[in-house]
């Protein structure tokens, strides 16, 4: 009954916007904003076909590499900056500089630096999502717990057996707190590093559709865009999930004390 | 509580004398006076320039591609004369603020209404989840067809970006009213204006910073992303001329411009949130929980 009645709210919402959107479209023409059937349609016909394999799935794969890339470079930098103040004090002001610059303006340069291939897009995103991934990695292994670093020391936990036991499991609720903020990053770039310069990638065709005026088209390409955001995030929740399933835990044993 | 306990009794060994007493020195670490943290920070940012001073000139990069720091610092400081330079940040500047505050707006309203009621929380969480992760490059090309190249374009996905950052954050700060706070605040016979001004509010306002410290940023890319890819006026919309007319030096000062206004947003929002909350442990900082 509760699943029900759960399933319903979260459908009633979605379903009152699509009969809203049939209503407002079914009467008069609009240029811009398809039917909820046209633009089914389209998505299938668009999608569903060799464009998932020469557009989507480069995209993505270029994505996860990234952001791969982005998160083990980001981890071990951080781990090493983390655990040094004085390297600490040394990088902070030129990480907070890099982190401010908004990541899409290094694309130009990276076009200069690298060229225009697949290489230079896998770098843009890894260079916009790596100051996420770094910086939180230096919060939480700022914020190690001094007790437990103490005691640590005491039994003679020392070199990959610390950072192995005690640094990274500490520091993974702030590591994976980066990591999320560097998915959505990661999901822009990926379409910036396609609109400037290629010629596919899901970026390419969804500019593509709108300089030709394929209005349907272009919807359903910014609709993948957003599906890709929503399963990813999915995704990314119930990891997060699996690998901090012990901290949440211990976050609701301490509430309730 | 137990951890803090530990710490009183524990007896310093090896912990670092310089530190303030609230902050145990971790490690073997050197033992720092308070003066050194920023000069080793200059240090880091002369050793950086230096780096990127070296390597062109060396040759390891083309210098072509990547000119010596201290001609791209020269054509900044050049850039700060001209009148053309700031009336790109004042576009920038405007596009930001004019879609941060709007976005603020709109998600502090739809915030404190949706999140104060259980009923609109539950029947608009599938849409809040599925619109949030929706990313707002998508929303380029649209844009592009509605506004063309105007500051309406970069607005839209500027609005869009932040409101979600803002929205979120109010709801979690709606939702985490002390129960105690709330029957005490009725029982004493407050009207629903004034428990949202007195206990609501103050409750949502750590995370409300928050989520317009984050949206702040985010601001800033969209602006910036906006103007490089559609052409809207601004700083991005330079970038990409200078790029395209093969002034590299020049596009390379840019590229700093933008990375300086992003610190100093980053500054002035932090200034902004330990202001406001002055009143609250978090800034305080006596509370040890």
């Amino acid at each position: 009954m509760t699943a029900l009645k759960s399933v319903l709210f979260a459908l009633t919402l979605p379903a009152l916007l699509v009969a809203f959107w049939y209503i407002a479209t079914s009467g008069a023409k609009n240029f811009f904003i398809p039917t909820p059937a046209l633009l089914a349609e389209k998505f299938v016909s668009v999608w569903f076909s060799d464009r998932f394999f020469s557009d989507v799935l480069p995209s993505l794969g270029r994505l996860v590499i990234g952001l791969v890339s982005a998160s083990v470079l980001g981890i071990a930098a951080g781990l090493l900056i983390g655990s040094f103040r004085w390297l600490r004090s040394l990088t902070e002001p030129v990480l907070e500089f890099f982190r401010a610059i908004p990541p899409p303006v290094l694309v130009p340069i990276l076009m200069l630096l690298i060229g225009v291939s697949d290489l230079m897009k896998v770098a843009v995103i890894v260079s916009a999502c790596v100051w996420p991934v770094l910086l939180n990695t230096v919060e939480g292994v700022r914020a190690v717990d001094s007790v437990l670093s103490e005691s640590a020391r005491t039994y003679g936990l020392s070199g990959a057996a610390r950072v192995r036991y005690l640094v990274l499991p500490s520091a993974s609720p702030q590591i994976m707190t980066g990591i999320r903020q560097s998915l959505s990053v990661g999901l822009i770039l990926m379409v910036i590093s396609e609109m400037f310069a290629s010629s596919s990638g899901l970026g390419f065709t969804i500019v593509q559709f709108q300089r030709s005026f394929a209005i349907p088209e272009m919807w359903s390409g910014i609709v993948v865009l957003g599906l890709i955001g929503v399963i990813m995030s999915f995704i990314f929740q119930w990891t997060e999930r699996k690998i901090l399933r012990w901290y949440h835990g211990l976050r609701e044993v301490e509430n309730a004390a | 509580m137990s951890s803090r306990a530990a710490h009183t009794v524990q007896p310093d060994i090896g912990n670092g004398g310089a530190d303030a007493p609230a902050r145990p020195a971790r490690g073997r670490s050197l033992a720092l006076g308070p003066l050194s943290k920023p000069l080793l920070g200059l240090v880091g940012i002369a050793g950086f320039l230096l780096i990127w001073e070296v390597c062109p000139r060396a040759g390891l990069v083309d210098i072509r591609f990547l000119p010596p720091a201290s001609e791209v610092l020269g054509i900044l400081l050049a850039d700060l004369g001209l009148a053309a330079f700031w009336a790109a940040v004042g576009e920038t500047m405007t596009a930001w603020a004019v879609g941060l505050v709007t976005a603020v707006i709109a998600a502090v309203v739809l915030g404190f209404v949706v999140g104060s009621s259980t009923f609109l929380r539950t029947f608009t969480y599938s849409l809040v989840e599925f619109m949030r992760p929706i990313p707002s490059v998508a929303l380029i090309p649209l844009a592009v067809l509605l506004f063309g190249v105007k500051i309406e374009s970069s607005l839209m996905l500027i609005i869009y970006a932040s409101f979600w950052q803002v929205f979120i954050q109010v709801l979690y700060g709606v939702a985490d009213v002390d129960n105690v706070a709330m029957q005490t605040a009725r029982s004493y016979g407050l009207k629903a204006t004034a428990r949202v001004r007195h206990v609501v509010f103050p409750t949502a306002l750590p995370y409300l910073m928050t989520g317009i410290r984050l949206a702040a940023a985010v601001a800033l890319i969209l602006a910036v992303t906006a103007e490089l890819v559609i052409g809207s006026p601004g700083l991005g919309r330079e970038i990409a001329l200078a790029q395209s007319g093969g002034a590299i030096s020049s596009m390379y000062a840019l590229v700093l411009a933008c990375g300086l206004l992003g610190v100093a947003i980053n500054v002035a929002m932090r200034w902004v949130e330990r202001k406001t909350l002055a009143w609250h442990s978090s800034v305080r900082s006596e509370t040890v929980v």
